[in-house]
């Protein structure tokens, strides 16, 4: 049992120093790589949760191709210094307030409300595995898969669209 | 597996840096990040109540979330880049116009 807190109290660490450093790193690139981290950090907790399949997923698609996509995004379009902030002086107090406030509710949540369902101690070695989620997507949940698929087609027309070439007018 | 509740006060904890990012800073991109990692503590919320309660529904809808996510990234990254286009800046403080 000391091990497992040793272990999630570590990668704890990691995850949240890695998503503050995303959150201040004044380099675009530098803020791209920490969110990398975070998400590699994500995937070892899904490991630690009997989610395999899950894990695995999460590093291919998020850490794999979304963060790759906004590099290419981010050196393409040079955009990795902003100049200094120019907007009103109270957005930052603000947020940083409000965060706090969301931080102190959902700690309180976390703290004083329980469940009632009755938590699984053992689960099947199989579970979390790609048999048991293939199993579960390809039955239960077949048509939110296929609805899936155009959502993506969309998305693919929607990005190719929204980048061609305009005609020059007149 | 430790008690549910660790899993969901991180996803918490993530989830208001999340939000922080989104409405501290001013480059596009990386609010788009702060919302990518909004997702992903959803997410640990989800794969730690799935493995709770034994219910494999909580890691397909894990799945289901990183499509939603990439289909989204997609398109929003093309639309900066064709803002970027106009506007040759990606400082949301100064995209203050429709004017395309």
């Amino acid at each position: 049992m000391t091990l497992q807190f040793i272990l999630f109290f570590t990668l704890a660490t990691v995850a949240v120093a890695s998503a503050l450093g995303m959150l201040f790193s004044r380099n675009a690139v530098y803020a791209a790589l920490f969110l990398i981290t975070n998400f590699g950090t994500v995937a070892v907790f899904y490991l630690l949760l009997d989610a395999s399949f899950i894990a695995l997923a999460q590093v291919t698609v998020y850490a794999g191709a979304i963060m790759v996509l906004f590099l290419f995004v981010i050196m393409l379009l040079g955009a990795e210094q902003t100049g200094r902030s120019k907007g009103v002086w109270w957005v930052q107090p603000l947020a940083l307030g409000l965060g706090v406030i969301l931080l102190v509710e959902a700690g309180f949540i976390v703290l004083t409300q329980h469940g009632t369902l009755q938590v699984v101690e053992q689960v099947a070695p199989t579970f979390g595995g790609p048999v048991a989620v293939g199993e579960s997507l390809f039955r239960q949940y077949a048509l939110p898969f296929e609805v899936t698929s155009i959502l993506l087609l969309v998305a693919m027309i929607g990005a190719i669209v929204l980048t061609k070439a305009r005609t020059p007018q007149g | 597996m430790l008690p549910v509740a660790y899993y969901v006060g991180l996803s918490a904890v993530l989830f208001t840096i999340g939000a922080m990012g989104v409405l501290i800073r001013r480059n596009a991109i990386v609010i788009f990040m702060s919302v990518e990692l909004m997702l992903n503590a959803a997410n640990l919320a989800f794969v730690a109540f799935a493995r709770a309660y034994g219910a494999v529904s909580g890691q397909i809808f894990v799945f289901f979330v990183m499509t939603v996510a990439a289909a989204e990234v997609a398109v929003g990254l093309a639309l900066i880049v064709a803002i970027f286009h106009t506007k040759q800046s990606i400082d949301v403080d100064q995209m203050n116009s429709m004017k395309g």
